[in-house]
């Protein structure tokens, strides 16, 4: 569109970013608030990080948040990457259809159903729910959002070059290893980050597939937000921004390259 | 890669099989089962190392009372009446938001748009739940909003606990996950047709309705599908922001599971809901299917 942007372009972007951003810029100030009352500003202070750093619960589910996180990425990763050169690449297997829907499914289904459906999975094997039921049910909701985002990089991706390769006798586990994944790593990588982050959030299925020694950060703050607004929230919630903004910001510096969004 | 390709499918789909599929043939198990007071609380299960027996007492055991009972009680209609109620005046309010939001991002400089696009995103790599969260210390009686508005000498409001408040959270939660596919869609429109439609005499606004919008209408679908079929089933804006009278189906399944601890109902719910979702999520899929075909 070659004419500038309108007034009114400009005011409904800008409108829209505030709606965005002001609540959590606001949240981010509360927690440096000296006093208890979230809405009453009564000097600077840092004394609620301080008191988060002596709260032994939270630092426990910092932990076990992070750990579920790293593992299930990780295997979401590998599973959601083969998924999408399955789905791309792999013609029309038998089957294909009843795949596609499983990968496309979980991105909208609401996570209340998710949940129950793998309690009652869990139930049904026997297993105790804890730590590993936890990244079980990580790994299985963030996959497909891998898959999608490494199918849209695939589909881009000029096949001829694969092609060449195994022309020039190139068996196809070293195509993929030599030619296809150095041109899909960024989405692999995106990918990665992004069921990283969703672990990371991850509320609802949590609260169904976690057991009495896996409470995660999420959980932590759940119950914690029910009891009403504090200080403290908002200081654990201000780190959680900062680590995400963080692998943002270096995901941008580093890489540069282009991340798509899971839609 | 040849035509052997589909072997990499094999791990994630026997995963998924496990994982997402068999899970569901469960809940649909367990919402024809009866509540009892065991661990799991519900009757029958299915036992089989007592072979063809087991099997029989199983299916003999089965009802279909859950369901029944969900007809009778309005309370469960009236919840899926008012989550889909919300969804929709959620997803037209979304739009409403969004669109004018996605339409100046895609009329912004190249540059520019980079930027736009990663400030969308971010919020979207942040929790949901602390999300919800911030706006707790702005509705509430004693909140942030009401310190505003008496500055203003604007009398207080109360928003906290009520249906406002749900659809703040929610129009708020999900405004990425409608920016972004309208973005995408109007990024892509050639601004040379609107020219065309100016020189031939078209008015901004009858350009816009007549070219751009049905331009932009698989945005606008996948936007609203993304947005409105998990709002059916959202639990954590209406538990946070709604008060305890917030009706709403997926509010609904967590509290027959956690605190009446009855499964069957919380299964037989979340199968209704299931069923209710289908025809959105296939026509989610098909549009997603489409999208993809038309880059290859």
């Amino acid at each position: 569109m070659r004419r500038g942007p309108s007034w009114f372009n400009i005011a409904s972007v800008g409108l829209g970013l505030a709606f965005l951003y002001l609540p959590i810029v606001l949240l981010v100030a509360y927690s440096f608030n000296a006093g208890r009352l979230v809405t009453v500003w009564s000097g600077f202070s840092t004394r609620w990080y301080a008191a988060l750093i002596e709260d032994e619960e939270m630092r426990d589910a910092a932990w076990i948040t992070l750990r579920v996180g790293l593992i299930s990425a990780s295997a979401a990763t590998v599973l959601g990457t083969l998924a999408a050169v399955g789905l791309v690449r792999g013609g029309l297997f038998r089957g294909r259809l009843l795949f596609a829907g499983m990968i496309y499914a979980p991105l909208v289904m609401p996570e209340v159903i998710m949940g129950l459906s793998l309690l009652l999975l869990f139930v049904a094997l026997g297993q105790a729910r804890g730590f590993w039921t936890l990244t079980a049910a990580h790994t299985t909701f963030t996959l497909c959002y891998v898959a999608v985002v490494v199918q849209a990089r695939l589909v881009d991706f000029d096949r001829s070059l694969e092609e060449a390769a195994q022309d020039l006798g190139c068996p196809p586990w070293r195509t993929f290893l030599t030619v296809t994944l150095p041109n899909i790593a960024p989405a692999v990588a995106a990918g990665w980050m992004l069921a990283f982050t969703l672990s990371l959030d991850d509320l609802v299925v949590a609260s169904f597939t976690s057991g009495p020694g896996a409470t995660t950060l999420p959980m932590r703050i759940y119950s914690q937000v029910r009891l009403g607004v504090s200080p403290e929230i908002n200081a654990v919630c201000t780190l959680l921004i900062g680590a995400v903004a963080l692998g943002v910001a270096l995901w941008g510096l580093v890489g540069r390259a282009r991340t798509r969004a899971p839609v | 890669m040849g035509h052997r390709s589909w072997l990499a499918a094999i791990p994630p789909y026997a995963w998924l099989l496990v994982f997402f599929l068999f899970p569901f043939v469960l809940v649909a198990k367990l919402s024809v089962s009866h509540t009892v007071l065991a661990i799991p609380p519900y009757a029958p299960t299915l036992d089989l190392s007592r072979g063809a027996a087991g099997v029989r007492d199983f299916i003999g055991g089965l009802s279909g009372d859950t369901y029944r009972r969900l007809g009778q009680d309005h309370l469960y209609l009236a919840a899926y009446l008012s989550s889909l109620k919300v969804a929709a005046i959620s997803t037209a309010l979304l739009l409403l938001v969004g669109y004018p939001m996605a339409y100046g991002m895609a009329r912004a400089s190249p540059r520019s748009r980079t930027l736009l696009l990663m400030a969308v995103i971010l919020p979207f790599w942040t929790s949901f739940l602390i999300r919800v969260y911030a706006w707790i210390a702005i509705l509430k009686p004693e909140g942030l909003l009401n310190l505003v508005l008496s500055w203003l000498h604007f009398g207080p409001v109360e928003i906290l606990n009520t249906p406002t408040a749900v659809y703040i959270g929610v129009v708020y939660s999900y405004l990425p996950f409608m920016v972004l596919p309208l973005y995408a869609a109007l990024e892509k429109l050639d601004p040379t047709l609107l020219e065309a439609a100016a020189d031939l005499g078209a008015t901004p606004w009858r350009a816009f309705w007549r070219v751009t919008f049905p331009l932009s209408r698989p945005g606008v679908a996948a936007g609203s599908l993304l947005c409105f079929i998990p709002i059916v089933g959202e639990f954590v804006i209406p538990d946070l922001l709604g008060g305890p009278q917030s009706l709403m189906i997926g509010r609904t399944i967590w509290t027959e599971f956690f605190a009446n601890r009855d499964w069957p109902s919380a299964s037989a719910v979340a199968i209704v809901l299931l069923a209710t979702l289908t025809l959105p999520i296939l026509a989610y899929q098909h549009q997603q299917a489409r999208a993809l075909e038309g880059r290859r």
